[in-house]
């Protein structure tokens, strides 16, 4: 079986801090992966890691059996990441911003995916309006959006359920587990557990930057 | 999908940055109205000497064209701080040395405009006379807004992330740019005053080559910057 | 001076110092013979620039500031070659030890760059009448040293080591490209204003005192930068050291 992340003895260090250490994990493709931990243990870097915004100072970390740095242009189209820091340009519309994407991609059609993608996300009101005036709610909603357009094969969530309304958690819901049967792999932090072991295979859990057994 | 050539992606980045240019514009008229400021300061420093103004021109026009570049570098570059925009280009993938292409255009478009809209408020503050050269006139202006946005795009893309960025970029970019307004500043003259020696011919050269050779160190050098290790 | 002799002389100076760094059998005494050679030098270059050499031509004794002058500039030079080799050098390999070695040329090359400024600055007030002139030699070296002043700002505004390495060499690559533009325009700019002006034609035992200044500043120069080093390797392996692998017990708890 293919391994969709394979970290061996990964750390990263931010100035004088290790916000990683000495961490080794793998998953296998197609399954999905609970990150859980405090604020600070090390979950969004970890996600940063694997989505090559960023690379370990020290270890082997491989996506899709891809180097993560020295093979990172290949790797790039395969991973998707919804974070805090959205990626938008908060200038521009929604769906201009969707529309940049697009284009980079080489998508076909791109005005007919993005209306697609906008109204599906439940944003089309607002497609016009600049991403500076819209809510942490609405903002999720656009990175998700964002984030179907790549189709990744590994595709990392942030605290997905972070901002968003009841129906909003129900639709992201959804989503995942659609994304799971498309066969990609899900690597989803967050702080409410119950709900993210009912639709992830695996848990990792950090503490201080470490793997450790959840208590 | 076919993803966009080097080019087409350079040209998609400088259309996006046309577009944040239009949606933001009162960030624009504010750079223009901050270096109208300027030149009429220097007015002011220098007396109402209408002789000595003529002559020193074209050093107040690129003065107050540096002075605004330090502006509207760092606010490209903030745009890009925000929501860490260049890290989503980059993952998307884009390729940096094509945001390097798209953002020194977007750069230098911006202060070309801004040096065309300045050349009126020359002719009303320090009586210069365009009409000698104008094409000329027009060539230095551009030739020289490529060159401060070629070293000011890598410069801009290591302090937006810095601390003290509102000091880091000047400090780091006026030292690179002396040449730059040395022949600038000479060339410009050329063109508004007589050219008994012709120099001009080889200004422009000396222009062409700042150009050519920042502009390939930057090609080389931005995405090495534009990624973190 | 020939155009080759320079490179030669910065070529043993690299190999020196990346002795000095790779042999650590060398590092007790080595900086201490060359630091202790240099300080006799200096002494002796006291007697042969202020006494044994004839005074010049046309700028009498003022002209002697020219022996500690123009090798403190060559020094400041050299040290922003190395500087700027070793940016390179990351770029294309990381490694603290060239990242460090950056650090500590530059410094010592803003030194002997502002110190080599300054005395051209004292030079220029008897000889031109005025404290500053549109010399192309002195504008290129203040500019240049502006650029380094930039540069180790940069660097000391920038806590995460990796991000620090990595701009610093882009911005020392970025401001040695422009020393020879530099060079150039100001000659060119100056040549129209027809204010060029030279030391006149430097006569034999001139050079040889001048090369004398040259070798002692060389030996300080040395000294300086390996030193220099040692202290910025002691700061980056303070942090460099992976965690261990199994946390700590007070983490944990």
């Amino acid at each position: 079986m293919a391994l969709a992340l394979e970290a061996l003895d990964i750390s990263k260090r931010f100035g004088a801090r290790w916000a990683l250490s000495r961490l080794s994990f793998t998953l296998e493709a197609g399954r999905s992966l609970l990150l859980t931990g405090h604020n600070g243990s090390g979950k969004t870097t970890l996600l940063r890691l694997i989505a090559t915004a960023s690379f370990p100072t020290a270890g082997v970390l491989k996506v899709m059996g891809y180097h993560s740095q020295d093979e990172r242009e290949a790797l790039r189209p395969l991973v998707g990441l919804v974070s805090h820091a959205s990626f938008h340009y908060e200038d521009l519309s929604a769906a201009q911003n969707l529309t940049l994407t697009a284009k980079f991609l080489g998508v076909e059609q791109p005005a007919s995916v993005v209306t697609g993608l906008l109204d599906r996300m439940g944003l089309v009101a607002r497609a016009d309006s600049p991403v500076r005036q819209f809510s942490a709610g609405m903002r999720k909603r656009l990175a998700i959006a964002r984030l179907l357009m790549r189709a990744p094969k590994v595709a990392l969530l942030d605290e997905p359920f972070g901002e968003l309304d009841p129906a909003g958690i129900a639709q992201m819901e959804g989503l995942i587990q659609e994304l799971q049967r498309q066969g990609t792999s899900v690597v989803l932090a967050t702080h409410l557990v119950e709900q993210g072991q009912r639709l992830t295979h695996e848990r990792l859990h950090l503490e201080g930057g470490r793997k450790v057994t959840p208590v | 999908m076919k993803r966009p050539s080097l080019l087409g992606a350079a040209w998609l980045v400088l259309k996006k940055d046309w577009q944040i240019e239009w949606r933001t514009r009162a960030r624009l008229t504010a750079i223009i109205f901050f270096s109208l400021a300027t030149l009429l300061l220097f007015s002011f420093a220098m007396g109402p000497d209408i002789v000595t103004l003529r002559a020193h021109a074209p050093g107040y026009l690129w003065l107050g064209l540096l002075f605004a570049s330090v502006l509207s570098l760092g606010e490209s570059f903030r745009v890009e701080a925000e929501n860490q925009a260049l890290t989503g280009l980059v993952l998307t993938p884009v390729e940096p040395r094509a945001i390097f292409i798209g953002k020194v255009l977007g750069n230098a478009s911006l202060l070309f405009v801004l040096s065309l809209v300045l050349l009126p408020v020359a002719v009303a503050l320090y009586d210069v006379d365009l009409g000698r050269d104008p094409l000329s006139l027009v060539l230095v202006l551009f030739l020289g807004c490529v060159g401060i946005s070629a070293p000011g795009t890598v410069y801009s893309a290591i302090s937006a992330n810095a601390r003290a960025r509102d000091v880091m970029l000047p400090l780091l970019l006026f030292p690179v740019l002396v040449p730059l307004l040395l022949a600038a500043v000479s060339a410009t003259k050329f063109t508004l005053q007589p050219d008994p020696q012709e120099q001009l011919g080889s200004w422009l050269k000396l222009l062409t080559a700042f150009d050519l050779i920042y502009l390939s160190v930057g090609f080389l050098l931005f995405p090495k910057v534009a990624e973190e290790d | 001076m020939t155009p080759i002799l320079p490179l030669v002389v910065l070529a043993l100076v690299v190999a020196a110092i990346v002795g000095h760094v790779a042999v650590p059998a060398v590092r007790p005494w080595a900086w201490k013979a060359v630091g202790a050679l240099g300080a006799a030098m200096l002494v002796s270059l006291w007697y042969f620039g202020l006494y044994w050499a004839p005074p010049e031509q046309f700028m009498s004794d003022v002209g002697r500031i020219l022996y500690v002058h123009v090798p403190h500039v060559w020094m400041a030079l050299l040290a922003f070659t190395l500087n700027v080799g070793c940016a390179v050098a990351y770029l294309m390999k990381k490694s603290w030890v060239t990242d460090a070695l950056a650090e500590s040329a530059a410094e010592v090359g803003v030194y002997f760059g502002a110190v080599g400024v300054m005395m051209g600055s004292i030079w220029a007030r008897p000889t031109w009448g005025v404290w500053w002139d549109w010399d192309p030699r002195l504008i290129s070296t203040t500019v240049m040293l502006l650029a380094y002043v930039g540069y180790l700002a940069l660097r000391s505004f920038t806590e995460d080591p990796e991000r620090r390495a990595t701009w610093s060499a882009a911005a020392a690559i970025l401001s040695y490209v422009s020393l020879p533009i530099v060079w150039f325009s100001v000659r060119w700019w100056n040549s129209l204003h027809q204010v060029q002006s030279n030391p006149s034609t430097v006569d034999k035992p001139m050079v040889a005192v001048l090369r004398w200044g040259a070798v002692t500043m060389l030996c300080f120069l040395f000294v300086f930068i390996v030193k220099r080093y040692e202290i910025a390797r002691s700061r980056q392996t303070a942090a460099m050291e992976l965690p261990p692998l199994e946390a700590p017990r007070a983490e944990v708890a």
